[in-house]
């Protein structure tokens, strides 16, 4: 079971019947997850601030409720989660952080671990999936006994690493729902505020002495020598290699227990603290007045594995194996074969303009061959930024500022941006990706698909509809799988004055509920082929490049006045899905569909 | 046993490693052994590199292995082979197919697909088993077993009983595409 798996199952196990989040890796499968168990209400929400807000009332009415985001969607949700921490919940409230150090798919790797001493409220960590499933009812159990939102943070390999977990009877729960009213603790206004700000100083205080008998705050004495105090996955790669260490393994990672860490620093001759990103442990540990070393010897950037942990401890690595020096290519990840993403991008990086991208398969585009996209910060950022440019830019922007951002992407929070751009007036043009699903996470239900989370029908928003709504008035819809209608409706948007929006709608070429019949695929006639390497421009996976070696060979003979060419472009017909754009692409005729 | 030991497969996105690499973990299971194992996924990983961790014994700290320490590398792309040698020990076998995938760097002219690669793993692994997976697959009559090919091959290099990777398999597959996968495995397990 995955950490993620293993996190839901906790949860259901314990009881929770309430969860609500946004798609996010290393996050989505808890929700994926936890929404398929019996008896529980599970619901993709349109971003991170709506899902934590879901998650408070469905609290304050006296349920455990789930909260499940990337880290990144703690930002967004971190606004109403500040405050939640001085109201307190009447039910149960975990909020599940799922960090990405090394930032296998993350535009940052913030570490979260600050969020809980910034917001003061406690967080447990865990080092495997049986761990995942026991702390989250931990969480829960903390989160109703000291009247707090709690954290659960994972980092992607506990999140999608597999491992044994034993399985437990699921709780019979007890409905404790209700409409209680208690407006000194729920109105936050400063009268109200100020005495809860004092409850929640309170409450640390208990958790601190809490911390000191949690049981998974805990010590394994074994060599007076070497102390290591570490938390969640770095545990087991410190394990893997130093295991006749003695080790404090904290379970719960904010507030710390000072005592037992006294206690501990005073058993061993030495203390290393092994954490992954900030030194978060390590400072806190530091101004107990305990002499330990941590960032001094073990990096601040990147995941570790055991091997960076053995490096960073014994100074040295075994002396490595001479193993050949061969220069090996890159191999960065792609937009796949027939992904509607390409006919766009492909377009606008030919045109010259500024695009401001988002988060979502698409920003892969920045890449070569396509280099269609020249900024990208974060989720709804594209919009803003491109009212921004053009409002800066003036005449000097005029029809060169595009901004693009996908269908679930634009729902999480470029509609707000979208109606500044309306409301303040400027010139670029905004492209929506609508590819029919939140494809980058892996084919989420968002409120434009018509579908929730649960597989249930719902309304699925007409979003035409929603951005003349929101005040532009030039809106249009184009088929990115033909580049000509893409190109005339881009360069005749940049050219009209004002805001407009462009909907670049087909269905994400890996999304089956939408998927069209299936396409003939395309071949590339060798004999018209002029090698001008076009095709390859699109950067789609399955055209290759292959030399001609002898250019007399009686098959380029036959070329029609093509001697010059080098090599000559093919299609892999098990990977091709039938686009077609390779074929609006050649101009010498030599592709075309597979006859038969 | 009370070594852990690792196996890292490795390939190109879609080539199926994730879904062998569960099952490669449940036949661990199976045999009543601890396994962890360890892959990053999101991000379109299509088209770009996918590496999976598997390591497996009586108990099993970390997910992922360190370098010089896998038993096992099992890449599903040729080229990608050298990528992660340095994590094979010493005595480790390497298992490689010999399709290749050219990435975008060699498609547009700027990079070479490097050349005599089998040969390059041999002057460095005794143990080395190159397998034209695809052909295989194809053999088997479905494309898509190239994962149960490699399966096959790791199995030859584990001391665990035939009955339990059939069983497993069985278990893993809809009925219409177990005996593809059979055969696929099989074909695997011979090859040398």
């Amino acid at each position: 079971m995955s950490g993620n798996e293993a996190i839901a199952r906790g949860a259901f196990e314990c009881g929770a019947r309430f969860a609500a989040g946004y798609p996010g890796t290393p996050s989505t499968e808890i929700m994926e997850t936890f929404a398929n168990y019996p008896g529980v209400y599970a619901e993709w929400s349109p971003n991170e601030k709506v899902a934590m807000e879901v998650g408070i009332g469905a609290a304050l009415a006296g349920a455990k409720a789930m909260v499940v985001m990337k880290h990144v969607g703690v930002n967004v949700a971190a606004d109403p989660l500040f405050t939640a921490s001085y109201t307190g919940t009447n039910g149960a409230l975990v909020v599940i952080t799922a960090d990405d150090p090394s930032l296998h798919s993350s535009q940052n790797e913030q570490d979260n671990r600050h969020y809980a001493r910034f917001m003061k409220i406690p967080m447990l960590e865990p080092a495997d999936s049986q761990e995942a499933k026991a702390f989250i009812k931990l969480a829960f159990d903390l989160s109703e006994h000291f009247d707090t939102p709690v954290f659960l943070r994972t980092t992607t390999r506990v999140s999608h690493s597999k491992s044994v977990v034993a399985l437990d009877e699921p709780r019979i729960t007890e409905d404790r729902t209700a409409i209680r009213f208690n407006a000194e603790k729920f109105v936050m206004v400063p009268m109200n505020a100020r005495k809860r700000r004092i409850a929640v100083e309170d409450r640390m205080r208990d958790l601190r002495a809490f911390a000191e008998t949690f049981p998974e705050n805990r010590m394994e004495l074994n060599s007076p020598d070497v102390g290591i105090i570490t938390a969640g996955i770095s545990y087991h790669y410190a394990k893997d290699v130093f295991p006749e260490f003695s080790y404090l393994k904290l379970g719960m990672v904010y507030p710390l227990p000072a005592e037992m860490i006294r206690t501990f620093a005073a058993r061993v001759r030495k203390i290393y603290v092994i954490e992954e990103l900030d030194p978060f442990l390590e400072e806190q540990i530091r101004a107990l007045g305990i002499e330990v070393t941590g960032k001094a010897i073990f990096p601040y950037t990147g995941e570790f594995d055991p091997g960076i942990v053995e490096q960073a401890i014994t100074g040295s690595r075994k002396a490595a194996r001479s193993l050949p020096e061969i220069p090996i290519p890159p191999r960065p990840p792609n937009l796949c074969p027939g992904c509607p993403h390409r006919g766009l991008f492909y377009v606008l990086g030919k045109l010259k303009i500024f695009v401001t991208g988002d988060i979502g398969c698409y920003t892969l585009s920045f890449m070569k061959p396509l280099e269609g996209m020249h900024s990208c910060i974060c989720m709804g950022a594209s919009i803003g930024m491109a009212h921004g440019m053009s409002k800066a830019l003036g005449e000097k922007g005029r029809g060169k500022i595009v901004g693009v951002i996908g269908d679930s992407t634009f729902l999480h929070s470029g509609i707000t941006p979208l109606l500044n751009m309306a409301y303040n007036r400027s010139d670029a043009v905004i492209v929506i990706c609508d590819n029919r699903t939140t494809a980058m996470t892996g084919m989420q239900e968002h409120p434009a698909t018509g579908f929730t989370l649960q597989g249930e029908r719902t309304l699925g928003v007409d979003l035409v509809a929603l951005v003349k709504t929101l005040g532009i008035e030039s809106v249009r819809i184009v088929d990115p799988y033909d580049l000509q209608a893409v190109r005339i409706a881009i360069k005749e948007e940049l050219a009209r004055p004002g805001p407009s929006v462009v909907v670049s709608r087909h269905a994400c070429a890996l999304f089956k509920r939408e998927k069209v019949a299936s396409r003939k695929s395309f071949r590339i006639d060798p004999k018209k082929c002029i090698g001008c390497r076009l095709c390859l421009g699109l950067g789609c996976p399955p055209i290759a490049w292959t030399a001609v070696e002898n250019e007399s060979d009686s098959r380029t003979k036959e070329t029609e006045g093509n001697g010059s060419r080098d090599g000559v472009a093919v299609i892999d017909q098990n990977r091709c899905v039938g686009c077609g754009l390779c074929e609006q692409v050649c101009k010498s005729g030599a592709i075309a569909e597979e006859e038969g | 046993m009370t070594e852990t030991k690792g196996i890292l497969l490795a390939g190109v996105g879609g080539q199926g490693i994730l879904r062998a690499s569960d099952i490669l973990c449940s036949v661990f299971m199976a045999a009543g052994l601890d396994v962890k194992k360890s892959e990053v996924h999101g991000m379109a990983q299509r088209g770009g590199c996918v590496t999976s961790h598997v390591r497996y014994g009586e108990k099993v700290n970390s997910p992922l292995a360190k370098k010089n320490d896998i038993d096992i590398l099992v890449s599903f792309e040729q080229m990608d082979t050298l990528r992660y040698l340095d994590y094979v020990k010493e005595s480790g076998t390497v298992i490689m197919n010999t399709e290749k995938i050219f990435p975008p760097a060699v498609n547009l002219g700027e990079a070479l697909y490097p050349s005599n690669v089998l040969e390059t793993v041999r002057r460095h692994f005794v143990k080395v088993v190159s397998i034209d997976a695809a052909t295989l697959a194809l053999r088997a009559g479905n494309i898509r077993t190239v994962n149960t090919v490699f399966l096959g091959a790791i199995s030859s290099c584990l001391n665990l009983p035939l009955e339990l990777w059939e069983k497993v398999l069985q278990e893993s597959f809809p009925s219409k595409l177990i005996s593809a996968n059979m055969e696929a495995f099989c074909s695997g397990r011979g090859a040398k």
